[in-house]
Order: C-alpha cells, then structure tokens, then sequence
C-alpha cells in the first residue's frame, strides 16, 4: 500500500475546554480528491487547518508523505508548507495590495525568479482561473466569486501537490458555484495535485470528489467512494442531508410566552 | 446582593492571575520572536518605509500641534507663577527642562501610542479575523518577519525623530507666550534655555523614547494578532492596545527615569567629547 499524502489518526482538538475533533482518522491518497461534508460548525476548518500545521493537535498524529509532523516548529512548517496551496474561505486576499501582488505573494516568497519570470507565472495562474487584466485591482474592487478565484489563483501559484480548500463556494451564487467546481476539476487534472475539500455543498461534492468523508460530533462517522455516496442507506449522511435535529419553535409559540402588557381600565 | 462563597473567589482569583500569567507570557514570547526574527533576517525594506512614514510623516501634525500647545501654555502657567516671586526671566529654563526631559517624550509617545499603536492593532486585527495572517503562514512565510518587526523598527526609530521635534516646538511655542503676554525678549528667553538644558537632559529625554517607541509597536502588534470575534474583537484590540499603551509609557516613564538619574550619564559624555577631542 502507498504512503497517504495526508494520515490523520485520533486526532483531538479543544478549544477553551470544548472538545471539536474527538478523534479523527483520516487517510488521503496521493492524487485523490477528497472532500470532508460536515454541518456548520462540526470542525471541518479545524481538520483542515491540522493538514498545513495552522492549528496543532491536542492529541493524535499527522502525517505528511509518511513524515509525522505532529510537533513540528513553525520553522519546519515554513518550508512544508511550500507543497501546499490553501484557498480560504472568505479568500483572505491581502486588502493593502492587488491582485497582482497577492499572486505574487508565495512566489516572491519561496523562489528567487525575475521580476519578468514572476510576472509570467503570476499571469498563467490567473489565466488558469480564467481571470485577465484584474491584475491592478485592489480586492475591495472584486466580487465574491473573483475573490474566491484570485485566491485560488495564489494558491496555486507555486505549483503545489496539495491544495486544501476551505468552503470555496460558500457565499457565491449557483452560476458561481458551479465554476469554482468545474475550476478545482481542471486543476485536478492538469497539475494531478492531491485536493482535499471541505464543504456543506453537495453540489460540489459530487462534482469533484473522488472520496468523501462526513464529519460529525467531531468524528468521521462514514467513509466512502463520492459514486457510492448516491445510493448510501447511512443513517449519519441521510441525517445530513435531511437533518432530523428538533425544529425550534414557532414564533407564536414562543411570543405567546411573553405576558400581555396590562391595559389601561 | 448575591455573596460570593471565599473559595470561589479565591478560584476566580486564581484564574485571573493564570490568565495575566498567560497573557504576559505571550508578550514575552512575541516580543523574543520579533527580536530574533529583526536580527535573523533582513526587515522587509519597503514594508519598514511604509511604517516609518506612517510613524513619522502622517503623525507630526498631532504632535506639532500638541508640542506647540503644551509649551505655550506651560509659559503661560510657568510666568504666571514665578511672577509672585520675582522670578519671571526663569520662565525659558523651567519650560525647557520640562519640555526636554518629560513633556516632549512622554506627550509624543502618548500621540503616537494613540494614533499609531491603535492604528496598527486594527490593522492586525482586522487581518487576524479575515485569516490574513493565517494566510501568511499558510504561503510558508512568518507573520512575524513579515508584519510584527516592520512595526516594531519603525516605531522605535520614528518616535525619537518625533520627540525632538516635540521639544523643538514646545520650546518655540513658549518662547512665543515668554514674549507676547510677558515681554521677555526672544534671545534672552533662548539663552535662559540653552543655560538651564544640558546635553544629558536632552539625550535622557530621547533615550526614553526609543523604549516607549518598542513598547507602543509591540503592544499594538501583539493585541492585534490576538483579535478575535469578527469586528468587534477588532475594536477591543484597539482600545486595548491605546490603553495599555499609554498606561505602559507613563508607567515605565517613572522607573526609566529613575534608572536614567542612577547612570553616570554626565561621565560618559565628558568622556566621549575628550575623545572625540
């Protein structure tokens, strides 16, 4: 069997007392694309955030290309992280410089290119997101679905063998949506990178992934191959999609508790 | 009134005190990376400028004003006083002592902590909730080298630049009242001046400054990338980074200067002017 590009094994976080992650187990393969469903708020940033060293475990073990990089220094991750492209999720593209500039960023950063040799990659990873002559505006000028690309764009500015994306179509609309979808399928086939993609959109989901894995209460509570996914009779996924969790209540009911204002008379 | 059991407040106590420990400890450890990461690495040249400008530049107008303020309306009060007792034509050596060892420094650093220390623990702030810094490391560089030590160099450096302007105006703006509203000629209230300031008042004054300049840059930097909790987390990073800005400079003002009167300053510069001589 291969080394995973990514092994998570008992993965524990707690943040102020409160446990997230309770043990994830999670094995991606190298080239695969592999998306983590979960609701809102069930830890699937946290899991991701593990992957590149943004948060450290409590308890457990990650694994990068076989190399446990559980404790690893800062210092260590710095040139880790060189392998790795993230797409946030609100983009989190630099407000004080361009477009241009925030593509730069990681180039500038790793290689000592020419500033023509910057330019020249600086372009094809705009182009790959099909964006051009963006490349002056300041994010503030950008829309949604610009910004989410300029930030996929940055991502994959070195080349990276691993790109992890954080709700990439959250706050876009369904034209948007779908080519962020069809934007992370062609990157997956022209750079063969290893994806792992984290999302509540099923959409998507199906769109792109190879595996999927669904995270609840802190756990990876199923495991399957995204054709499988279709026709699964798991409870936990018929769960999150259909929610069983109690409504809260009507309004009326909840005002007909306030007592009535005494009248005058 | 709900009593609180001694145990539980001996617990919530406790806790606070960790939480102190905890939060100085932070400091301590920032403050160490940013030291390490100055001396480790080239600062970014271009991101430093920036800084400096925004330090020096952008804050001299509230400083000119504040200086120029102070000292005319230290005159003012300085005269009215020594007036009682015949001792008007002191009014120059009074306000230039205060000017250069405690106004200047202390008003220049309460200007910029407020201006620029809030400035940049927004700025942080603001980048800490929108998983910038995040995004930093994320692209395998240090927020630190990147961000923290660019503030840091740039408050440090800027603020004594600041000062001697601070005093420099201060000086004219009581020299202005000394003349106008008390007839004490320009050339005798500045020979008044340059008799009573000796070389040691003015470089102990600006001494100061370059600790209150590292104080206002790493306090703003390190409430800033502690933010959280969207924009109002930002908003409490920047009244916190004013607060315990200024509470620091006036703090630290009192033991610097201690520590400052303590040193056998006027030995090291007679030695220093004999060997240059």
């Amino acid at each position: 069997m291969s080394v995973p590009a990514i092994e998570l094994s008992g993965v524990v976080k707690r943040f102020h007392g409160v446990e997230v992650l309770s043990g994830v187990d999670l094995r991606i393969e190298k080239g695969q694309t592999r998306t983590i469903l979960g609701g809102s708020g069930s830890g699937k940033s946290v899991c991701l955030k593990h992957m590149i060293g943004l948060l450290r475990a409590d308890a457990g073990t990650i694994r990068v290309d076989g190399q446990d990089v559980t404790q690893l220094s800062e210092e260590h991750w710095v040139h880790l992280r060189r392998d790795f492209g993230f797409v946030f999720q609100g983009a989190a593209l630099f407000d004080s410089i361009d477009v241009y500039e925030n593509v730069a960023y990681p180039i500038r950063e790793h290689l000592d290119w020419s500033e023509d040799q910057v330019r020249e990659r600086v372009r094809l990873s705009l182009d790959s997101v099909g964006l051009e002559g963006v490349e002056r505006l300041v994010p503030a000028e950008l829309s949604g679905g610009m910004r989410k690309r300029v930030g996929l764009a940055r991502a994959i500015a070195l080349q990276p063998r691993v790109i992890l994306y954080d709700e990439p179509t959250t706050g876009l609309d369904p034209a948007n949506s779908r080519r962020i979808g069809a934007l992370i399928q062609k990157l997956q086939r022209e750079l063969e990178v290893t994806s792992v993609v984290v999302t509540h959109d099923m959409g998507l989901c199906f769109a792109v992934s190879d595996r999927v894995a669904l995270l609840r209460d802190g756990r990876i509570v199923l495991d399957a191959l995204a054709a499988e996914l279709r026709d699964s009779q798991s409870t936990e996924l018929r769960t999150f999609l259909e929610g069983s969790d109690p409504l809260p209540p009507s309004f009326s009911e909840v005002l007909g508790d306030v007592p009535e204002e005494p009248t005058d008379g | 009134m709900r009593e609180v059991a001694p145990a539980n407040l001996l617990t919530r106590l406790g806790e606070r005190l960790l939480e102190i420990f905890d939060q100085v400890g932070d400091f301590v450890l920032l403050a160490g990376d940013t030291a390490i990461a100055a001396f480790r690495r080239r600062p970014e040249g271009l991101e430093t400028l920036r800084q400096l400008e925004e330090v020096v530049v952008r804050s001299a107008p509230i400083v000119v004003i504040t200086a120029l303020f102070t000292g005319m309306v230290l005159a003012l009060q300085t005269a009215f006083a020594l007036t009682r007792f015949g001792a008007k034509p002191y009014v120059g050596s009074i306000v230039g002592l205060a000017l250069v060892r405690e106004l200047g420094p202390v008003l220049a650093a309460l200007m910029v902590g407020g201006r620029v220390g809030a400035g940049i623990a927004s700025e942080l702030g603001s980048m800490k909730v929108t998983e910038q810094v995040d995004a930093i490391r994320a692209m395998g560089a240090d927020p630190v080298h990147k961000l923290v030590v660019p503030r840091v160099v740039a408050t440090t450096l800027g603020l004594p630049v600041l000062t001697v302007f601070a005093i420099l105006l201060g000086v004219f703006g009581g020299g202005l009242v000394a003349d106008l509203q008390y007839n004490i000629a320009p050339g005798f209230y500045q020979q008044t001046v340059t008799n009573a300031v000796r070389i040691d008042d003015f470089l102990s004054g600006v001494a100061k400054t370059f600790v209150f300049g590292w104080g206002i840059g790493m306090v703003g930097c390190w409430v800033g990338l502690r933010a959280s909790g969207g924009t109002a987390g930002v908003g409490r990073a920047t009244t916190e980074a004013v607060v315990i800005s200024s509470i620091g400079v006036l703090v630290s003002d009192f033991f610097l200067t201690k520590l400052l009167m303590l040193l056998p300053t006027e030995e090291w510069i007679r030695a220093f002017t004999a060997l240059l001589a």
